[in-house]
């Protein structure tokens, strides 16, 4: 199943929007909290994302919800220190981070191919609030 | 010519002087930031410090991408993966060199502006580090076509770095959370602009001693 990593300058405001997305999956999937640095401040920190792409993996690919600024800096770095491999089916979704989760995580628990699952996470950014 | 010596004073020297300016790079942050540039510059310098005793045996290269892992892993804030990216590929342009000369310092500065551009998507003009970097850039390239050596050309490279500095008190922040701030980000220097000045200054100070 597609692997989901989340990536917020707040570990906790991380956590929480995994806890909340949590709600709506299907089935137990890999959602790895990447968010805030290894002193638990506000801030990324590219090694600590590398290493979430890696446990959020299970051969079927990773989605990365980013907030903003050195989130989404600092998750392209991490890419880019992946294996070839593993890069190729690692992808950045282009969506707010809360919606793009919520998206991202029914979608891939419901078994959905690693495309499907990121245009599910990008399609948020349509959601109208009017 | 920079040979090792003189290579690990400007790491040395550059970390210590990026200490010395926390308070400084925090007050600019405040403005148009979140107040932490100097704080988080400062951690990944001191650890910079620290990691840089277990490598100083290493190439140029070897201690280039240390400084780069060190500065990723501790800052935290934008300036992490943009220092970080910036030394990785400064690590790349210096591979098998035992010295440095002028033309490898331009490829230096032309790999980092490179690098920077590519991290951030961004460009001269936006009030971020390539105000005073790519100025610093165009100074020491011009400054050795005309003949001058390192010491001359790093100095010229200094104070072009200060007036991009005073340049980005002028425009608007598009680039980062300062760009929430519209207008009101006009009037306050770029906290990375200055890093990187301070940075390029002490390497010149470094260079002139």
């Amino acid at each position: 199943m597609v692997g989901i990593v989340v990536v917020s300058h707040s570990r906790k405001l991380a956590q929480e929007i995994i806890e909340f997305s949590m709600e709506m999956a299907q089935m137990d999937i890999r959602v790895i909290n990447a968010g805030g640095t290894s002193d638990e401040r506000f801030g990324t920190d590219a090694t600590i994302i590398m290493n979430a792409i890696q446990k959020a993996d299970d051969g079927s690919g990773v989605v990365v919800l980013v907030d903003l600024g050195s989130s989404i800096m600092s998750a392209n770095m991490a890419i880019e220190f992946l294996d070839e491999d593993l890069q190729k089916r690692v992808f950045i979704a282009d969506a707010p981070i809360v919606e793009g989760a919520i998206s991202a995580i029914s979608q891939a628990s419901i078994g959905s191919s690693l495309e499907e699952v990121k245009k599910s996470a990008e399609r948020a950014k349509e959601y109208s609030k009017k | 010519m920079i040979d090792k010596n003189i290579f690990l004073r400007i790491i040395n020297n550059l970390s210590d002087s990026i200490i010395e300016n926390k308070e400084l790079l925090n007050e600019l942050d405040r403005p148009i930031g979140d107040s932490d540039h100097g704080s988080n510059m400062v951690r990944g310098f001191t650890e910079v410090k620290k990691k840089l005793e277990n490598v100083k045996e290493s190439d140029f290269s070897t201690i280039l991408k240390t400084i780069a892992m060190a500065l990723i892993s501790t800052v935290g804030g934008a300036s992490g993966p943009l220092y970080g990216t910036s030394f990785l590929k400064a690590s790349g342009a210096v591979v098998g060199k035992e010295e440095l000369d002028e033309k490898d310092i331009i490829a230096v500065y032309e790999a980092v502006i490179d690098g920077i551009k590519y991290r951030g998507k961004s460009d001269k003009g936006q009030k971020t580090m390539l105000d005073a970097i790519i100025p610093a850039y165009e100074a020491f390239k011009a400054c050795v076509e005309n003949g001058g050596d390192l010491k001359k050309a790093s100095d010229e490279a200094q104070k072009a770095a200060a007036e991009g500095v005073e340049y980005t008190k002028t425009i608007i922040a598009i680039k980062g959370r300062a760009s929430f701030l519209g207008e009101r980000s006009i009037g306050h220097a770029d906290p990375g602009a200055t890093s990187s000045y301070i940075i390029l200054k002490s390497i010149a100070s470094v260079l002139n001693e």
